[in-house]
């Protein structure tokens, strides 16, 4: 029953604070790398210039935008199914930051799109799922906050995630059947990544340093929780 | 069981009789909806006849969303709803007759007017078919899934905004897939695939989201 030590917020408050200050500082040093590898080692596209350098910050906040929903999900499943007030905790304290990285992703998207497809914004497949995550992140959010009832709002709050995540693969595949213009996954899990050893390094050094932060700032979000409630 | 879910739907179609404005409202939403947009686009029928299947799509998912506020509402207010949360029946298969009544009482007039709109788009008479039976299998999804948002913002502040924003998300592969459908037929393609996804999401939302709708509704009253 270890597993149910930290559990607790009392106990989980220090920890929080412990593994919240080391993931930022290893956060703000991935970041640094991955921004130096991405900046000056990473060798210019042969297509698309110095363009698509944006690719560092772009390709991290997609993923970990739809990342942290599952995330999100599965704490918000995890405090309904085991009435744990710090899974609902932890699931209310990702969304934020789920909706920021999809923000961030659709902004650097358009950014990029601008001088490859010569317009902001496309109706693309990709993009418009992502655009789509984000209402899911803000549906969540406002439901969050138009319950008062905290215990409501969080059991409520797990069930759309829940119904959202379910959703969101049928969202992505029914979107891309139709319509998709986005060039193809740059790195997939089945085949060898088919760009520069340079560039994939920066983008995983980006994409643990956003990982990273995204573990900093949820559990500073879920500490300010912990001291509300008391 | 099916007693109760046979009991429980008349006893909505019943309701819905006797408050017959209330479905009207619905269905004369889903009309102007679909008469506004040539006024604004303009009625160069070339350009309707391409925009026909999103709009009427667009306006079916609207009308059946806002019908989805008093799903609950009125149980819950008398107390209805209570007694059902404490009933011998299971909630999953009130949640699912609750559902489909809301089906029944909005949704399929929606099923049944669409030709008439696709009249007005002058819509080829071949595509007909496919956009009703597109709606058929749609519509129940936009039943069942709406559902569980109205389960959810039940008794809340602004609940009709926020339920809105809860389900036209949820919403999107019904209506890209329905509109899809008859969009590929138009194209001379058929649009059995879609049909066949949409059947198929229609099988998955029967199953999954009765339960999902009761959990709501217990975390929604207790």
């Amino acid at each position: 029953m270890k597993w149910f030590w930290y559990a607790s917020p009392e106990t989980f408050y220090p920890l929080a604070g412990t593994m919240a200050r080391a993931s930022a500082v290893a956060a703000a040093a991935l970041a640094l790398a991955g921004l130096y590898v991405g900046f000056f080692v990473a060798p210019t596209d042969a297509q698309q210039g110095e363009v698509y350098r944006i690719i560092f910050i772009h390709v991290p906040a997609a993923w970990m935008s739809m990342f942290l929903y599952l995330v999100m999900a599965f704490w918000a499943a995890l405090g309904l199914a085991l009435n744990t007030k710090l899974s609902a905790m932890m699931a209310r304290a990702l969304a934020p930051t789920g909706a920021l990285f999809t923000f961030i992703a659709l902004w650097t998207g358009s950014l990029w799109g601008r001088p490859t497809w010569g317009t902001y914004w496309v109706w693309d497949a990709r993009l418009t799922s992502e655009l789509i995550l984000l209402f899911l992140y803000f549906g969540f959010m406002a439901l969050q906050a138009s319950i008062e009832d905290q215990r409501r709002a969080d059991r409520a709050g797990a069930v759309l995630a829940i119904v959202g995540a379910v959703n969101v693969p049928i969202i992505y595949y029914s979107v891309q059947w139709w319509n998709t213009l986005h060039q193809g996954a740059s790195v997939s899990l089945t085949k060898s990544p088919s760009m520069a050893a340079a560039m994939f390094t920066g983008m995983i050094l980006m994409a643990l340093a956003f990982w990273l932060y995204s573990i900093a700032v949820s559990l500073t979000r879920v500490r300010c929780m912990i001291r509300e409630e008391k | 069981m099916l007693e109760i879910a046979r009991a429980l739907v008349c006893r909505d179609l019943r309701l819905a009789l006797r408050r017959r404005a209330d479905v009207a409202t619905a269905l004369l939403f889903f009309v102007i909806v679909a008469s506004l947009f040539p006024l604004g686009v303009g009625a160069e029928p070339n350009l309707l006849r391409a925009v026909a299947p999103g709009v009427i799509w667009v306006a079916a998912l609207l009308a059946s969303m806002l019908s989805l506020a008093r799903l609950f509402a009125d149980d819950h207010a008398d107390g209805t709803l209570e007694q059902m949360l404490l009933g011998a029946a299971p909630l999953g298969v009130v949640a699912a007759a609750k559902a489909a009544a809301h089906w029944l009482v909005c949704g399929l007039p929606l099923v049944l007017l669409a030709p008439l709109l696709a009249l007005q788009y002058d819509l080829p008479g071949a595509l007909y078919g496919t956009l009703v039976l597109s709606l058929l299998l749609g519509t129940p999804v936009l039943s069942l899934v709406g559902a569980i948002g109205a389960a959810l913002t039940l008794g809340l502040r602004g609940g009709g905004v926020l339920l809105s924003l809860l389900v036209l998300p949820l919403y999107v592969p019904v209506l890209v897939l329905g509109a899809g459908a008859v969009e590929m037929a138009s194209a001379g393609l058929g649009g059995q695939g879609q049909l066949l996804l949409l059947g198929a999401m229609l099988v998955l939302a029967a199953a999954a989201a009765p339960w999902a709708i009761a959990a709501a509704l217990r975390i929604s009253s207790e």
